[in-house]
Parts: structure tokens; sequence; C-alpha cells
């Protein structure tokens, strides 16, 4: 519980938060930016988990579990998307989404 | 201590030690017989799906969090028949193309995680443990869509595939929390008893059912589909369009069914809209492809679209049906993408053009893959017929009339361009016809299991009796 700052105002921002990250994923150029991006909606998610715990429910810890596990395995799954990238990046020397449309519709 | 109540994880177990167990063996086998590693990972596996078929007492454990019952056990075997069948008719490519580079072990332990994230996934009894098994199942997947390095298409399979997953787990994730926020609780128990329909609870339905609806390809979240099973291993694309699908399939029917039956006046008017689209749009875009790959995407897109028509009625005949339209999927979708697999491994040939003349040089793959396609197109004998009809039935009998006419609608247009392929290989003549070829012993096993399949399960009414028997557990 912070002094001062009420749910609403972290939610707005979570929200904020998660709309900026769909917004980078549509329209982001570079493959790395697009990962950012999926980055920012999943930590828009941690900090709602933590926030609605701590502010509605502080009886119980099950956000705040949930947002460990959210955290490990984001990890894992940039780590996953960087090394694709990175294999991708050998063959076509660029990561840039223009260049992985071979194939379309 | 107890720890005999660890024995209603016996499957998920025993599935983490075949892959563990072949790591090791990997280690200390001569490097002049890698190729029996293919062998063994079968073995292994067919022990593992026949004991999956020894009964297993139902119960929860860890507080809730995993549960298991008659219905979830038959799934589980279900899937385990499917990737079976799938390790049968990718075998050939596996010996010839991978364990030459020295990488069969990993593929392996890739797609047994990965079939152990969808254990998980459908015991899950709260969405934390959902999550994860939600997460499992997906990362091996887009690892081994990426599987072949040195072709640039693969990596780009992979790409989109670990980037729309990522998307579609933060968007759910998003919903969950909000899920989390109305009800106090993330254990499923807990929120069918207090669940309301407010405006949080709804908007984090649609959020939550939008990152599920990426797994199972449902227009507008289905992009990444044709893409990626064009570019990926065929086993892959036929491991995501059989597997992974059915098993996304049977975790939404049951949160929807159980955990948010009481916004069943939101989620019915979703699905409703969707399955419209999903259908139309499926069947649209595969009336003009080219590519035997991208053509089976489209068409299992179309086919969510259909499944979808089972889940909006939400009771225990909609269960019964679905489940038993998705085992009838997986076994036809199988024969398909085992005939293309086959063909592929063969010649390298994927388009439709390509498979003009095909009943003149190879008979016996030509009337597999008819069979497949029948089935696809829900053609009487066959069993896709029956699942098609039930879920239609299902539809009709609480009403959803209009519904259930653009479903026949779109049936006939779907067998339009089914039959398109089934006229290239019977009734066109080539003068570059595809050889003839002998299919060694796995893949021939492989077919023969999706052909009985196809020809039996549509016959065998007591299956469906005791699918709804089971499907009573659910609710």
């Amino acid at each position: 519980m912070i002094e001062g700052i009420s749910i609403y105002e972290i939610l707005t921002l979570t929200s904020i938060l998660f709309f900026i990250g769909v917004y980078g994923f549509i329209t982001r150029k570079n493959l790395i930016s697009i990962l950012i991006s999926v980055e920012l909606i999943l930590n828009a998610s941690v900090v709602n988990f933590v926030v609605i715990n701590k502010y509605l429910y502080p009886d119980m810890l099950q956000g705040v579990f949930f947002s460990l596990f959210i955290i490990a395995v984001a990890a894992a799954e940039t780590a996953l998307a960087i090394s694709i990238i990175i294999n991708l990046y050998r063959q076509i020397t660029s990561v840039e989404v223009k260049d992985i449309e071979t194939m379309k519709y | 201590m107890d720890f005999s109540s660890f024995l209603l994880m016996r499957q998920e177990i025993l599935l983490l030690a075949i892959a563990l167990l072949l790591i090791l063996t990997e280690i200390f086998m001569p490097q002049n017989k890698k190729s029996s590693i293919v062998d063994l990972a079968i073995f292994l596996f067919g022990i593992h799906v026949i004991i999956g078929f020894f009964a297993i007492e139902e119960g929860s454990m860890f507080g809730g969090m995993f549960n298991t019952n008659n219905l979830i056990h038959f799934f589980k075997n279900v899937l385990n028949v499917g990737v079976f069948v799938l390790l049968l008719q990718s075998a050939d490519w596996l010996k010839e193309k991978i364990v030459t580079h020295n990488r069969g072990t990993e593929f392996f332990v890739l797609l047994f995680s990965s079939l152990l994230g969808m254990y998980f996934m459908i015991s899950a009894g709260d969405f934390l443990m959902f999550y994860l098994g939600l997460e499992l199942s997906t990362l091996p997947i887009a690892a081994l869509a990426a599987y072949e390095t040195t072709k640039r298409i693969s990596s780009e399979a992979g790409i989109k595939l670990i980037l729309s997953a990522a998307l579609a787990s933060g968007v759910s994730l998003f919903g969950i929390s909000m899920l989390y926020a109305t009800t106090g609780s993330i254990y499923f128990n807990d929120i069918i008893e207090v669940i309301t329909a407010t405006n949080l609870s709804i908007l984090g339905l649609i959020l939550f059912f939008a990152g599920l609806a990426f797994k199972i390809s449902l227009v507008p979240f289905h992009f990444w589909t044709a893409d990626v099973y064009e570019g990926a291993p065929i086993s892959i694309a036929s491991y995501l369009s059989v597997i992974s699908k059915g098993a996304a399939v049977f975790i939404l029917m049951i949160l929807l069914f159980t955990v948010l039956k009481p916004l069943m006046h939101i989620w019915e008017h979703i699905i409703y809209v969707i399955a419209i689209a999903t259908m139309s749009i499926g069947n649209l875009f595969a009336l003009r492809q080219q590519n035997m790959k991208r053509f089976l995407a489209f068409s299992s897109i179309a086919q969510a679209g259909f499944i979808l028509l089972g889940l909006i009625i939400g009771n225990q005949l909609g269960t019964a049906t679905v489940v038993y339209f998705v085992l009838i999927y997986v076994f036809s979708n199988l024969a398909a993408f085992g005939v293309v697999q086959a063909i592929s491994l063969e010649t390298g040939k994927e388009n439709i053009n390509d498979y003009e003349g095909l009943y003149r040089t190879n008979p016996k793959l030509s009337l597999v893959m008819m069979l497949a396609l029948f089935s696809l197109a829900g053609i009487p004998p066959v069993a896709g017929f029956f699942g098609k009809f039930f879920l239609f039935i299902a539809a009709a009998s609480e009403g959803y009339y209009i519904l259930v006419f653009i479903a026949v609608v779109n049936v006939t247009i779907s067998l339009y361009y089914y039959l398109l392929v089934v006229r290239a290989m019977f009734l066109r003549k080539s003068e570059s016809a595809i050889p003839f070829f002998e299919n060694k012993l796995y893949m021939r096993l492989g077919l023969i299991i999706t052909v009985l399949g196809i020809l039996i399960l549509g016959l065998y009414s007591p299956l469906y009796d005791y699918i709804f028997e089971l499907s009573s557990k659910l609710l």
C-alpha cells in the first residue's frame, strides 16, 4: 500500500502500459522492438496482479505468486524469441519485419 | 508420508521420465548408432500410450491445483494416440534429415515437454497451473517450428509463432488479472461461487477468451496460422493443427462450461459472432490456396469454427459432441498431413498441382488422402460426417437455427475445395505426375492407424455413448 495513491491511479497506469504494448506490437517494424512491446504487456499484467493483491485482497498472496511465475516465464519466452531472431539474422542479416515476409496470404 | 496420491499424475510422471531417459540415452549412446534413438523414442512412447489406457482414479492434488477425472483422462489418451501417430509419420523425416545432423533427441524432448504442458493445462484447477501449462505447451513448439535452422522459412515460422503466442498469453494474463480483481481468487472452484457479470469481469472474460482464441486460431486471431504451418516442418504443422488445437479447445470448453458459466449470456454472443466469422473466412481463404500446407491450415481454421457450434450451448450434449468431433478431427487431419509428409519427404513437392495424376502412380496414398478429405468435409460413410452431424444437432437442439444454416452453407463451400484436391488426384492426367514410391514401415503404420480411425470411429456408436456418459463428470 502506497500512501496517497489509490488503486485507480495504478490501474490506469497499467492499462496505459498494456495499450502502449499492443500499439507497439502492431506498429513497430523491428523484431526486437516488437519483443519489447510484448514485455510491456506482460509487465502490465504483473503490476496488475501485485496491486490487486495488495489493495483488494491483502490477506492472501495469490496475486504475488502469480506475478513471480509470470516474470520467470516471460524471461524464458524472451530468451527463446531472441535465439530464433539471432538464427534468422545469421541467414538474412536483418531483423526488420519487411524482410521476413516470404510467406504471405 | 503417503505418496500414493501422486499416482493421479501417473501420465505426467511417466512422460517426464521418458523425456529424461532419452536425454540420458543420448549421452551414453555410441556415435554410429544415433539413428536408433528414433526407434527407442517411438517404442517408449508406445508403452506410455498403452499404459495410458488403464483406468485412473479421480481426484485432485496440491490443494485443487491439479484435477483429474475420467473425461480428462480420456482426452489425454486422445492426445497420446495423436502424438503417437504423428511420431510414426515423422520417423523417416527424422532419420533422414534430423538425426544425421545429430539433433534427434532434442526433437523428442521438446515435443514431449510440450505434450506435458498440455496435460497440465487440461488438468489445471487454477489459473496459475493453467498459465504454466499453456506456456509449457507453446514455447517448445515455437522452438520446434524453427527447428530446420538452415531454412529461412522455418525461422520465419518460429518467430511468427513465438511473437503471436507471447502477445496472446500477455492479453490472456491481463484478462485473468481482471477476473482475479473481481473474484479475489485464482482457483476455479472459488471463482465459480462468486463470479457475477460486472463490467470488469466481462472485460476480463473477453481478454482471456482472446488469448485462447489465438491458440485455437479463431478469426480474427488467425493470422499466424497459415504462415507458421507453411514454414514449420510438416510434423510440427500437424502437431499444431491437431494436438495443440485439440487441447486448447478442451480447456476452453472446461473453463466456459464450469468457471465462466455464470457469464454464459455474455460469451454465447461472442462465440456466435466468432463462429460465423471463423467458418466463413477460413473457407473463403482456403479456396484460393495452392500450397497444400496453407490449404490445410485454412481448412483447420474452418474446422475450428465448426467446433464452436458445440461450445455455444454449454451443456453435457455440447461437451460430448465437442470431444467426439475433436477425436475424429485428430484422425482425419493426421491422415491428410501424413500423406503430405510422405510426398514431401520423397519428392519435396507441396503444391496441389503436383498431386495431379497421383491416383495412377500411387493409388494407396491417394485413397488415404481422399478418405481424410472426405472426413474433413463430412461426407456420409466416413467418421467426419457423424462428428459434424452431432455438432449441428447439438446447436439446433438449443434453437440456434440460423447459425446451423450458416454452418451448412459453409460445409457446402468447403466441399468444393476439398474436392478440388480429390479431382487433381483422380481425374487429372499429368506428364510430370509424382512417380511411384514405397513408404517405409513407420509411415505405413501411421497412415493405417489413421485410416482405421476414420472408418471405424464413425460406425462404432458405443464410443459416442461412452463419451456422453463421461461428459457428465464435467458439469
